[in-house]
């Protein structure tokens, strides 16, 4: 079964975090994501960066852009994660934008993901109509579970169809922002998770964007299954480096 | 026979779409179920026309360079969009899309400028309707273009720098989209050329071909025939050309030339010549060509001209250049600033460093002496005063 609903059947809110691959070094990959799973951390999503990162604010774009100084690419990636799965046992997901995808070749992208072991796929600027027209069958055909994102602006009539495309989980993206745009939820979010609650989807959500420390994490999971930390995490970095996320995840799980 | 007009998903040929994050979903959706239908409103078409002439000053002369025709031993006309109001063509765009943003309910506008043609369009046409404007434009073509950063401040609006990437007008672009996916309900984007997700090439394309259509009448008073051998444009994203080209572009006898801009030379790796230079990829929500690396990171590319200095195309004008429709040349800065120069002294108009790529294609190109050749003369000099004079030393 795929790790990810397996992951997501386990009685407990999930954290997820999300870091930008070669950021703040090149190496760090593999660190970073083993001691994110010893530190109790429930899934990774990798973020794989990108020159242009339309959806990401100044944190995330800062990161990818020094990542991509450092020397990140496509393939430097795939060859850090090789033999990742001999050691690491929680969903791994690969978080980009599509024309790095595009320019590997999509079905030799997500061959070397089934390869290495990666679970899932977040291309926010790959739209649904696109994915089922030319590319479901190939992300499916290597086991990759493609997650779509939701927004408080999308229609209850499209997060229906959004549901029926997905297969794992759904990203409930807080408000309609960018990433690290914000840093308190308030009743505009809770009617937002309110409404999504009553919809009673097939698929569980999980939140992400605002999420930053152990009060938006609780908040955030109240009626959803869990949480993505993303700028907060490379924040924390930045300041503190990869000694600093043992202490950063217990501060978020009390 | 090939139709080089969008198709009913948003493409031209293999190029177009919309590549978006969701985010931004509700408002490309909203334009997209509403630009046709509220183009086609008598009222709005009628607000159009008429701030189309009695605004912008249209229509703009279709003018035969006499000197100029006669240097290179061809007829060349010159269709002088370099004299409507604010000084190039961006504003046609810029009053269509404001009248689609009222009628939309949208009381917040955002742009995206390069030479500070279309900032200079936007604010021109939001102080016009009343509306606050934002424009992003990347730090190095603020020091560049001092003069039409003035000019929008005057006009009311507020430049936002942009400090990412190479700082022009791609990452101007990009601050503009994420600006919007955090103020989605209150706002429109303007964007000022054929590029971003459908429907914008289009929209964009179907405003700025006003210019084709005064083109076909101008043309048939004064040679009898409504189409010419040949009509010339500058490209960058391409919204110039593509107004230039739009009435035109299924017609086989019409020949097609876009110019790019080589910067210091195609292989010099400080170029903008994306047809050249690019493979097909994503760019701003649109699948086209651009300049990328082989890992898909999209490259800085270079001109002298801002205008220019862009790493894709439009959609419209990837599937001209695939398709083989369209000729694609690439002229040096050095080639432009000349072309500049003789424009300036054979006919006594000062062109935008943009136009004057269009215009050195004569130097390189021959053409027959009956050809009718129109080039979009898309903007005037007077932004690129500074350029002029740092170049050679006047």
């Amino acid at each position: 079964m795929n790790r990810i609903v397996q992951k997501l059947q386990e009685d407990k809110k999930l954290l997820s975090i999300y870091f930008t691959a070669g950021y703040p070094n090149l190496d760090d990959t593999e660190t970073i994501i083993k001691t994110l799973e010893n530190t109790g951390v429930d899934m990774i999503e990798i973020g794989l960066p990108f020159s242009d990162p339309l959806a990401d604010g100044p944190t995330i774009q800062a990161s990818s852009t020094a990542a991509l100084h450092n020397g990140m690419t496509t393939t430097k990636l795939f060859e850090q994660l090789e033999g990742i799965r001999e050691t690491v046992s929680i969903p791994l997901i690969i978080m980009g934008y599509f024309n790095p995808v595009l320019q590997f070749g999509v079905e030799a992208f997500c061959k070397k993901c089934q390869d290495i072991g990666i679970d899932g796929l977040i291309l926010p600027d790959l739209p649904l109509a696109e994915y089922q027209e030319h590319y479901r069958a190939t992300f499916e055909k290597y086991g990759l579970s493609t997650i779509f994102l939701i927004t408080p602006q999308t229609s209850d009539e499209r997060i229906r169809e959004i549901d029926a495309a997905s297969s794992t989980f759904i990203y409930m993206v807080s408000s309609a922002s960018t990433t690290g745009a914000q840093s308190d939820f308030g009743n505009a979010q809770e009617a937002y998770f309110n409404r999504i609650a009553a919809m009673k989807l097939h698929h569980p959500q999980v939140v992400g964007f605002g999420i930053s420390n152990a009060s938006t994490f609780e908040f955030a999971t109240l009626k959803t299954k869990g949480a993505i930390i993303g700028s907060a995490f490379i924040k924390m970095l930045t300041e503190k480096g990869i000694q600093g996320i043992s202490n950063f995840i217990s501060s978020i799980r009390k | 026979m090939m139709n080089y007009n969008v198709n009913e998903k948003g493409y031209y040929g293999e190029f177009g779409g919309a590549y978006i994050p969701e985010m931004l979903y509700p408002n490309v959706e909203e334009l997209r179920q509403n630009y046709l239908k509220i183009m086609a409103e008598p009222d709005f078409q009628e607000a159009f026309q008429q701030l189309l002439k009695e605004y912008v000053g249209r229509p703009t002369p279709l003018y035969y360079a006499k000197r100029f025709s006669e240097k290179y031993n061809t007829k060349i006309y010159l269709k002088r969009e370099d004299l409507c109001h604010t000084g190039a063509h961006k504003v046609n765009n810029t009053i269509g899309q404001i009248l689609m943003a009222k009628r939309l309910g949208k009381h917040r506008i955002i742009a995206e400028t390069g030479a500070g043609q279309h900032g200079v369009a936007t604010a021109t046409v939001c102080a016009l309707m009343g509306l606050k404007c934002i424009v992003y434009m990347g730090e190095i073509d603020i020091q560049r273009q001092a003069p039409n950063v003035a000019r929008m401040k005057m006009l009311g609006a507020t430049v936002v720098p942009a400090k990412s990437g190479s700082r022009t007008l791609k990452d101007a672009t990009n601050e503009a989209i994420r600006d919007w996916i955090n103020n989605l309900v209150d706002t429109h984007y303007i964007i000022g050329s054929v590029v971003g997700p459908h429907p914008y090439p289009d929209m964009v394309a179907k405003f700025q071909s006003v210019i084709s259509e005064e083109i076909k009448t101008q043309l048939n008073e004064k040679e009898g025939r409504e189409h010419p051998d040949y009509v010339v444009a500058c490209v960058g994203g391409g919204s110039n050309a593509a107004g230039a080209y739009y009435h035109y572009l299924n017609n086989p006898e019409v020949g097609i030339i876009a110019v790019e801009a080589a910067g210091k030379g195609i292989d010099t790796g400080e170029s903008a010549a994306t047809s050249a230079l690019g493979k097909i990829g994503i760019i701003h929500g649109s699948k086209t060509l651009l300049m990328q690396t082989l890992d898909g990171q999209i490259t800085e590319p270079y001109s002298i001209s801002a205008g220019l200095d862009y790493p894709g195309v439009g959609p419209m004008h990837a599937h001209l250049f695939a398709s083989g429709r369209g000729e694609f040349i690439a002229i040096t800065d050095k080639d432009a600033m000349e072309a500049g120069i003789e424009l300036s002294k054979q006919e006594g108009i000062i062109p935008a460093i943009e136009t004057s790529h269009a215009l050195a294609i004569f130097e390189q190109r021959p053409f027959k002496p009956n050809d009718i050749v129109v080039v979009n003369l898309s903007g005037r000099g007077d932004k690129d005063l500074n350029t002029y004079i740092d170049y050679f030393n006047l």
